[in-house]
């Protein structure tokens, strides 16, 4: 029984070494020499206040600004062949970096991580798709748009619906928790609704034949129709537009008004309508109005 | 094999792969240093101390009912914000996976430990060893080999889980194969499977050999 004296004591270094153990694990962390690009660049920057977004000339000194893109999600943000980021908000990103002066960190975000990954300081900028809704703007500033989406309505091209009068007593197909959805059981009762799970599930179903039309996102239904022959998307524009804006932490102004005044100056030089043709139009066809999509100086 | 062209797009493969040195560092890093924190972790909880005890028994418990993806999301967004403790995404989940492996393996480690009869500790005393030789020459080596088989498992889950990396941010093997699917989808609509098949497969490659490994040891420990 001599031992159990000496464990006491023993175990009390031991405790001892594990937490020094996991907390010198911990603080080489970010910047172990991890494998992915992202990782080794910004070990320093993190200021006093909890997670506080970083100034301009912070982001002008370290030479890069962080900014979140979505990368599976053509053509706003996504991957090309080569690994580099490319889409609509990636050629907006890399112009604002260029104006700014800095090189950009591209973090890929999902969806739901778009609003913490600006509240716990992980980029700078959100520019992924980021639709504003009231919800939204408690947690994040929006800047001003440079993009709307509304809803379109694709239907086969031998049956063309190019007015939402058409769809009376006929058969939509829509997708479970869209704003479509929402929509048309508002404003449209006589339109029988079918609805599905997925986008993939409601494609087939219009291929089939098992509705007349279907209803969601503008650019979505857009991008499908040209890829799919027989299909056109006879109303590209209905019910309330929702605008896309870039998004900072809430309270970062100057890096807000940096991008008002960045968007204010772009309009000039017609900026997004070139980002469309160089990265929507490929996708879109030429039979869309840019008009439909693009904002230019934040101005609806 | 409609749609397998996409394999054969240049670029696809090199970016699955790096994708999958990402998942492998990450792993590697997590086991590399799970083994260690868990066999001190394991030690502490053979301890009579109670109040060593009850502190191991509160940090196992917590981290075995915490989802891992809820603890990925607490020691990523929530450290930022609360501590000021800005972890970027790798090392966020390098943390958060040495932590829940030690945690499981230091319960592993545990079991084992107690899992050997007293009559080996007395028999080493009456011949002489100290506690520390005792611990090291007769009852660790007998440990490790009921350790062994249980541990290897965790290894693979450690493997299986990174993929929730994705959800930070991390772009490891599952994201390059979206952003692949994603950048194809109207090229190769059906090259989904195509991608997810090589990924399992790439997956497969990674724990197989961890199996292979073990069951020789196993083998060669059983003729011991």
């Amino acid at each position: 029984m001599t031992i159990k004296v000496g464990t006491t004591i023993k175990s009390i270094i031991a405790a001892g070494a594990a937490l020094i153990m996991a907390a010198s694990v911990a603080a080489c962390g970010p910047s172990a020499a991890t494998p992915s690009d992202t990782a080794s660049s910004d070990s320093g920057s993190s200021s006093s206040a909890n997670a506080k977004a970083r100034s301009l000339d912070e982001i002008k000194k370290s030479g890069t600004i962080k900014i979140a893109v979505f990368s599976d999600k053509a053509p706003f943000g996504y991957v090309d062949q080569d690994g580099k980021y490319q889409g609509y908000d990636v050629v907006f990103a890399e112009r604002l970096a260029k104006d700014l002066g800095v090189k950009v960190e591209y973090t890929s975000v999902d969806p739901a991580a778009r609003v913490d990954v600006l509240t716990s300081n992980k980029v700078d900028l959100v520019l992924a798709n980021f639709t504003v809704t009231d919800e939204r703007k408690e947690k994040v500033d929006f800047a001003k748009p440079y993009m709307k989406v509304a809803l379109g309505v694709v239907s086969p091209e031998s049956a063309e619906i190019t007015d939402v009068s058409q769809l009376d007593g006929k058969t939509l197909i829509i997708a479970k928790g869209t704003t479509a959805e929402t929509y048309f059981e508002e404003n449209y009762p006589n339109v029988t609704l079918q609805k599905y799970d997925q986008y993939a599930d409601a494609y087939n179903a219009l291929l089939d034949g098992r509705g007349d039309a279907f209803s969601t996102d503008n650019t979505e239904v857009l991008a499908w129709a040209k890829a799919n022959k027989g299909f056109k998307v006879g109303i590209t524009k209905l019910g309330d537009e929702d605008t896309i804006a870039p998004a900072v932490q809430k309270g970062n102004k100057e890096l807000l008004d940096f991008v008002n005044e960045e968007i204010a100056k772009l309009g000039e030089e017609n900026f997004f309508h070139k980002d469309y043709e160089q990265t929507l139009e490929p996708v879109y066809g030429d039979e869309v109005n840019p008009d439909d999509i693009v904002v230019e100086n934040g101005e609806l | 094999m409609q749609g397998a062209e996409i394999l054969l797009q240049p670029g696809v493969f090199p970016r699955l792969l790096q994708g999958l040195w990402v998942t492998v560092w990450i792993a590697g890093v997590s086991v590399g240093v799970s083994i260690p924190v868990g066999l001190v972790v394991g030690w502490l909880m053979t301890l009579k101390n109670p109040v060593v005890r009850a502190l191991m028994r509160i940090y196992l418990d917590f981290i075995r009912i915490m989802p891992q993806l809820a603890l990925l999301f607490l020691a990523y967004y929530g450290f930022a914000r609360w501590f000021d403790w800005n972890l970027d995404a790798t090392g966020a989940c390098v943390l958060v996976f040495i932590l829940w492996g030690g945690a499981e393996l230091g319960d592993l480690v545990r079991g084992a430990l107690q899992s050997i009869p007293k009559v080996q500790y007395e028999s080493s005393y009456v011949l002489g060893l100290s506690p520390w030789q005792t611990f090291s020459r007769v009852i660790l080596p007998q440990a490790v080999r009921r350790l062994l088989p249980a541990s290897v498992n965790l290894a693979t889950r450690i493997v299986k889980t990174t993929s929730l990396a994705v959800l930070l941010g991390v772009v490891e093997v599952i994201k390059v194969g979206q952003q692949i699917i994603d950048a194809n989808r109207f090229q190769y609509p059906s090259g989904t499977l195509w991608i997810y098949g090589v990924i399992f497969f790439m997956y497969f490659i990674v724990c197989w050999p961890l199996s292979i490994v073990a069951r020789q040891l196993e083998k060669r420990w059983s003729h011991d």
